[in-house]
């Protein structure tokens, strides 16, 4: 089911529906019965494109998880390696049909996610195992569709291997940035040639997006008016703030994976009379979170305070609606009443999850710990003493709180203050390896290395001339009935989204000497688009715009573009895509290197 | 102009353009379908040895295209590709492939068994896989490939009782397979992969001792079979049902038998040639012969048989629905009302008007308009196709909301059509092969036959995308370009760059790679410069051994797949040093490499950051290194490579810490010999945990004082452990062993945590006054807490003390508090 898929302004089921067609050909490619045998990693982001139905229908018999040694045993007549194209997955491939029984020799094909690569061909080659395999074949998987109005490609740390102009990048490498500009190209492929690009930070990508697309000009109307391409460099600040919307705190505290979180299962207990003493359930319990649930759809971005409200009055209306069965009278109404049964248990099942969840959630909102923690990051945000040392920090790591914390408000200082006096920095840092081990010497480097912590130069902090010309902290800011973007992190409008807003309106010359101290060029390109395919704008009729986060993007931004959406008088609709979901804590971790790790 | 008896019309598609002295006599000729072209080996049944055959190959209208003296082996059979590829099938097996203007392209065999038995016939039939060939040995087996471009050779199992040659066979596909249809004398077989079925068509008459000849339709769907009395059986292919059958009245074995019938037509037709005859036979029992002047041959097509003499070709067609409800003598039929009706328009005559309203009245008009359009697709003539769509035309102006498509795509096919009709260009299509051939593949045959102007004009006309259409032709006109010996690298290369600017989506690497086939690698280098997808440009320069001009292109395209590609090739080519000097002038390359070698090749990491004398990554590179080793002398050194590293690199904090960590292993494991306690590998923090949880005080206090570890830390450290170990006395002590830096309420708190409200309560009254209120909460002291909120009028801290009392017990505390409340809130 992709209902979910349909509710946006673009149709991002088109997308899906293309990727699942491409999937169906390749299985028949290899006909008769198959097994699959997965790279692991792949399982949740193919879960959003096809069920086991699918596969199901395509004779796919048995799957397997790709590991060393023999395939297990089963009557099919072809193999399919469902596969990253990395080396050491060809290694455990090799091994896997190098110990097939050669009396029952079944057939072997690769099926590489998301693209083919030659080293990984030339690797099997070397192995002596290339000539086994019957079809080698690319399934281009960039942009997978999770809601109605979010792409997101689930690139492993895409941050850590991004690679640009600017020195700060861990590894020199471009791939997940090729396989963006390829992800665009399949996006505008199906949806038509943007005609207008902003970008901040990614002057090669542009270039090269736009030799590739020469010459392939599609004939559809443009869906898309703008592209606005925003690297993750431009605004470390916002991952690093704890998300304060009720799906930004459920992946703080839970995480969401392939829109899939779980939750322990103590809340969700069923309570049904005459079996009260049953055993709570010790599996913990998974929600699927998207649009298509209603309720979710319409709490997901609200400010986590103002959530309750929305519940009590969703209980409201859902007990009234089953209060109705008392006033139908005649045979119609009773069978009208029936008829809306279904969906009033699944509202009624959906209210009982969300405010099982939102308990979860408020037993750590009110503790002590999250209300000093959180009094911190505002004060870093506003401002507040960033460029000595934070007692509540140096408090934190003598109780040895957990060390992705330390290393998410220790970033926030230095980014809050363009970076820390040398003092400062070594302090932190001595603290931080004397406290949590001296293998964490490597991840500051890391940190060091990508500009997340780093000494403050000669130059004067620019921080409080960004925060003030781009309005970044609303004293007054409203939880309940937004009126700014500043109420998904209660304060702090998220740079990144900011940006977008001045974009659309007033423009970004307004913000020129801003726009000079961030770091990298921004510029603007426009696509020929075929005569015959200008869009006629109705009067009244939104643009959209499409805005791809490289380097990852947060549900708390999401919220913000989305509140920017529904805004009235707003004139854009915002389509997200992004090359990894991301928030502070998964973001840090992608940034860490432990030595201790992968030992032989 | 037509010839109607029972709805089949023959038309004069050519006067043949060629100039054959004997006619088809003593010939062995192939031809194409879908119009497509004509071989001929001239000679054939001569037979002297001194005479070469000469192969000659024409167009549909009989303009040379190729003609060489035959030097191989003796044909068995000719016949062409689906993609107009000519096949001369040897006696020996040997199957050679050549082109349409006579280049040799390749050769395949049959196998075997079949060179050893030799060919006694064969058949290349046309399926959805591809173009097949079927052979008849000399062992009476048949051998088939279903696909000539992926070979699988299968060999058909034996036919029982086969004692000579069988009296005819055909290729039949079925069920998506090829299988063979066999007659020997009055027996029928059907031959697939597995076994050898006898079949029965039902109903066949009596009267036949033998199955003389038979043919499949054009779709496999249905089945002739001519018995030896002279009667054509006609049916479905599964033998299932039988149409009819016919009495030719000939007994003599024919030439050639073909069907002749429409997709979706509802009668069957066939067709069979002798020597100067042709009999048309269909339902019923009459007849309609044809009288042939000269030698001919049958070409089956999906919707009609050609028929090709030595000065003719002709299409013999059931005649179209609508070109016959239209032409019929005193028709009635909507569009031939219509066509009357323009008629007498044209005449300015006011029968116009009655004959409109006769179809008007019956509210027919729009489906007299679509016969006139269908009509005039199926029709030749040019003239009668204008007719045809100027009454559609006019008959389109009395409708409101007619969807003008149809009327619009059958103007531009018939243009199409009429111009790859011409005689210059012979291609005779009917409406409804180019249909289902598709214009993709009309305008490949028209690249093939090098027709570039024309194919283009196509492109353009029909509106086909440019990188389906126009670029696809230009690319391939300049791979023949490129192919032409007499011109200069600089002529050719400007001349494929002008033509080509504008053409988008072309494809310059492919071009290249033809020019270096051809032998051009200079040539192939200027192309590639055009090619704008740079990750297209690196396989073919990489198979030029240009691989430095291929690693700066694969870094441009982007593509790390494609970078790696060239550095692994680059590693196998050149010796280390200049791979590494290479290297380093590609930074994007190298750092890509330096991550293959972090995965894959620990060593050569270290040469790389040595080269570079990149100090801080050595560093680096001997802390990983350093945890790999079990041994602690092992990572003791490591770590001091690390540190001399670090210094080079003047990273004096690294080194420090560095330092530090050395001489806390070293620590940690002389106390580990000395204590036995698991200690190394522990952080300093946890280091000092262990020891004071132990109670070696001694020793933690040593770590502090020479780590320098600041006093918060180790006091918050210090009063959890204690307390961890509820060793009160020497937390009471610890406390008084000077002020504390974290203060007192740490204390209060721990111990309650600890359970311990007596020991929390000995330091409450040396909390701050700020802390106080706190204090006295946490240890219950509901008074002592009022005491203090009120003593400080603190209102936030009095409504939090007030928000902690039980309204039953608290009574008059409450009251107190709520006074002072209103007291400070005055203030």
């Amino acid at each position: 089911m992709a209902s979910h898929l349909f509710c946006g302004r673009v149709n991002l089921n088109i997308l899906r529906e293309a990727a699942r067609k491409d999937l169906r050909e390749f299985l028949d490619k290899c006909s008769g019965s198959k097994a699959i045998v997965w790279d692991e990693y792949l399982t949740g982001p193919f879960g959003l494109i096809a069920q086991y139905s699918l596969l199901k229908e395509h004779e796919v018999e048995k799957m397997f998880t790709l590991k060393g040694g023999r395939i297990p045993s089963a009557a099919v007549k072809n193999i399919v390696f469902f596969v990253r194209p990395r080396l050491e997955l060809m290694d455990i491939i090799a091994e896997n049909v190098a110990s097939e029984d050669k009396l029952k020799p079944r057939e072997f094909h690769i099926l590489f996610v998301p693209r083919r690569s030659l080293l990984c061909e030339q690797r099997l080659k070397e192995k002596g195992v290339l000539n086994s395999f019957t079809n080698i074949d690319e399934y281009i998987l960039d942009l997978i569709p999770y809601d109605g109005d979010l792409l997101s490609m689930e690139s492993e740390s895409s941050f850590r291997v991004r690679q640009s102009l600017n020195e700060c990048y861990l590894e020199n490498d471009q791939t997940s940035l090729y396989h963006a500009a390829k992800g665009l190209m399949t996006l505008q492929a199906l949806y038509g040639t943007i005609p207008q690009i902003f970008a901040f930070h990614v002057a090669n990508m542009m270039l090269r997006m736009k030799r590739e697309f020469a010459g392939s000009h599609t004939q559809i109307l443009p869906v898309f008016d703008t592209l606005l391409l925003l690297d993750r460099n431009v605004d470390l600040l916002t991952p690093l703030a704890t998300q304060l919307t009720y799906e930004g705190l459920i992946d703080e505290i839970y995480g969401i994976t392939n829109g899939y979180v779980k939750l322990p299962p103590e809340k969700f207990a069923q309570k049904k009379q005459g079996e009260g003493g049953k055993d709570l359930p010790t599996e913990p319990k998974k929600l699927q979170l998207n649009s298509a649930e209603e309720l979710y759809a319409e709490i997901r971005d609200k400010n986590f305070n103002a959530v309750g409200a929305a519940l009590s009055k969703k209980a409201k209306i859902i007990s009234a609606a089953f209060e109705e069965r008392h006033n139908a009278k005649t045979v119609g109404e009773i069978k009208q009443f029936v008829s809306q049964l279904p969906h009033m248990q699944a509202a009624r099942g959906s209210l009982a999850n969300h405010t099982s969840i939102a308990e979860l959630i408020k037993d750590i909102t009110i503790s002590e710990d999250f209300f000093d923690s959180l009094t911190v990051e505002q004060e870093f945000m506003t401002g507040v003493d960033t460029d000595k040392v934070s007692t509540y920090i140096e408090d934190c790591i003598a109780q040895k709180d957990p060390l992705i914390k330390i290393l998410r408000l220790v970033c926030m200082q230095s980014v809050c203050n363009n970076g820390l006096k040398q003092k400062v920095l070594d302090y932190y840092k001595k603290e931080i390896l004397q406290t949590y081990g001296y293998k964490h010497i490597l991840t500051l480097k890391n940190l060091e290395k990508v500009g997340l912590l780093k000494p403050q130069s000669t130059m004067r902090n620019n921080y409080p001339t960004i925060r003030k010309t781009l309005k970044l902290w609303m004293e007054d800011a409203n939880e309940q009935n937004p009126n700014d973007i500043s109420y998904v992190y209660s304060g702090y409008a998220p740079l990144s989204v900011r940006l977008t807003q001045v974009l659309a309106r007033p423009g970004w010359r307004s913000i020129e000497e801003v726009l000079k101290i961030l770091p990298g060029p921004h510029f603007e390109e426009r696509q020929q688009v075929p005569t015959g395919l200008h869009k006629k704008r109705q009067p009244g009729e939104n643009r959209t715009t499409l805005v791809f986060f490289l380097g990852g993007v947060t549900y708390a931004e999401i919220a913000a573009l989305r509140f920017l959406s529904h805004m009235e008088d707003s004139g854009t609709e915002y389509i997200i895509a992004t090359t990894k979901l991301i928030n502070g804590t998964s973001w840090i971790k992608s940034l860490m290197d432990n030595p201790e790790e992968n030992l032989p | 102009k037509y010839y109607y008896a029972f709805n089949i019309l023959k038309i004069e598609l050519y006067e043949m353009g060629w100039n054959l002295k004997d006619g088809l006599r003593e010939c062995l000729v192939a031809a194409a379908p879908y119009g497509g072209p004509i071989a001929l080996l001239k000679g054939h049944y001569r037979r002297s040895p001194s005479a070469r055959p000469q192969l000659e190959i024409y167009s549909s209208s009989g303009l040379p295209l190729a003609s060489f003296p035959w030097k191989s082996g003796v044909v068995k059979q000719l016949g062409w590709t689906v993609s107009d590829d000519l096949l001369c099938v040897q006696e020996d097996g040997t199957v050679l492939v050549y082109d349409l203007w006579g280049g040799f392209k390749r050769h395949f065999s049959m196998g075997n068994e079949v060179s050893q038995s030799q060919v006694l016939e064969t058949k290349i039939f046309h399926s959805p896989y591809g173009t097949g060939v079927a052979i008849l040995t000399g062992a009476l087996r048949f051998t088939l490939a279903t696909n000539i471009d992926d070979i699988k050779l299968r060999r058909l199992p034996e036919v029982p009782g086969l004692q000579e040659a069988p009296s005819c066979w055909a290729v039949l596909t079925q069920d998506r397979q090829s299988k063979v249809l066999v007659a020997n004398g009055s027996q029928l077989f059907i031959l697939d992969n597995t076994a050898c079925t006898p079949v029965t068509p039902p109903g066949l008459s009596p009267q036949a001792s033998s199955i003389v000849h038979m043919c499949v339709s054009f779709s496999y769907k249905y089945l002739a079979l001519l018995t030896d009395s002279g009667h054509v059986w006609m049916g479905t292919s599964n033998l299932k049902e039988k149409l009819s059958e016919v009495d030719t009245k000939i007994k003599t074995p024919p030439k050639q038998m073909a069907w002749c019938r429409r997709p979706k037509s509802q009668q069957p037709s066939a067709v069979v040639m002798w020597d100067g005859l042709l009999i048309v036979v269909g339902e019923c029992k009459e007849t309609i012969q044809y009288h042939l002047d000269d030698d001919s041959v049958l070409v089956p097509e999906l919707d009609g048989v050609r028929i090709i003499s030595g000065t003719h070709h002709e299409l013999l067609q059931e005649v179209p629905g609508a070109c016959e409800e239209i032409f019929k003598i005193a028709s009635m039929a909507p569009g031939a009302l219509l066509l009357e009706a323009h008629k007498e328009y044209e005449k300015e005559s006011q029968k116009a008007d009655e004959y409109l309203r006769e179809i008007k009245e019956q509210s027919l008009l729009s489906e007299a308009v679509r016969q006139c359009v269908e009509a005039a697709g199926h029709e030749h003539e040019p003239e009668t196709q204008k007719t045809l769509l100027r009454a559609a035309s006019f008959g389109k102006c009395f409708l409101s909301n007619f969807p003008p498509e149809q009327f619009v795509s059958m103007c531009r096919d018939l243009r199409v059509l009429n111009a790859v009709r011409d005689y210059t260009v012979g291609i005779p299509l009917t409406h409804t092969q180019f249909k289902q051939m598709t214009v993709q593949v009309l305008i490949d045959r028209l690249v093939y036959r090098k027709l570039y102007p024309l194919a283009i004009e196509v492109c353009r006309y029909l509106k086909t995308p440019e990188y389906q259409g126009v670029s696809r032709v230009l690319k391939h006109w300049a791979c023949y370009k490129v192919q032409q010996k007499e011109e200069s690298d600089e002529v050719i290369a400007k001349a494929v760059s002008v033509k080509l600017a504008d053409a988008a989506g072309i494809s310059y690497s492919e071009i290249a790679t033809k020019a270096y086939e051809s032998g051009r690698t200079e040539l192939a280098i200027k192309l590639l410069e055009f090619e704008p997808r740079s990750g297209e440009q690196v396989p073919l320069l990489l198979k030029m051994k240009k691989s430095p001009l291929a690693l700066s292109k694969a870094i441009e395209s982007g593509d790390t797949d494609l970078v790696y590609t060239v550095v692994m090739y680059l590693k196998n080519e050149l010796n280390r040093g200049d791979f590494f000097m290479m290297l380093r002038n590609q930074p994007v390359a190298l750092s890509l490499y330096k991550q293959f070698c972090k995965h894959q090749e620990q060593d050569t990491l270290k040469d790389l950051f040595n080269q570079d004398d990149d100090h801080e990554e050595l560093g680096n590179f001997y802390v990983k290194a350093s945890y790999k080793d079990q041994r602690l002398e092992a990572r003791v050194a490591l770590l001091q490579s690390a540190v001399d590293e670090y210094y080079k690199a003047k990273n004096d904090f690294s080194a420090k810490t560095t330092e530090d960590e050395m001489r806390l292993l070293r620590f940690q494991r002389k106390l580990e010999e000395e204590k036995d306690e698991q200690l190394v590998g522990f952080s300093l923090q946890d280091t000092m945990t262990t020891l004071l949880s132990v109670g070696l005080h001694k020793h933690a206090e040593q770590l502090y004082k020479d780590f320098r570890v600041p006093d918060k830390r180790f006091w918050w450290l210090k009063l959890k452990a204690l307390a961890e170990k509820e060793d009160w006395e020497e937390l009471e002590k610890f406390g008084k062993t000077k002020k504390s830096p974290i203060g007192y309420l740490p204390f209060v708190e721990v111990c309650i945590k600890h359970h311990n409200k007596y020991e929390a309560k000995k330091y409450v009254s040396k909390v701050t006054p700020e802390q106080k209120v706190k204090a006295h909460l946490a240890v219950g002291d509901m008074e002592g807490a009022a005491e203090a909120a009120i003593e400080r009028r603190n209102e936030s801290e009095i409504s939090t003390v007030l928000s902690r009392c039980s309204a039953t017990t608290d009574h008059l505390l409450m009251e107190r508090l709520n006074r002072a409340k209103a007291t400070a809130v005055k203030k």
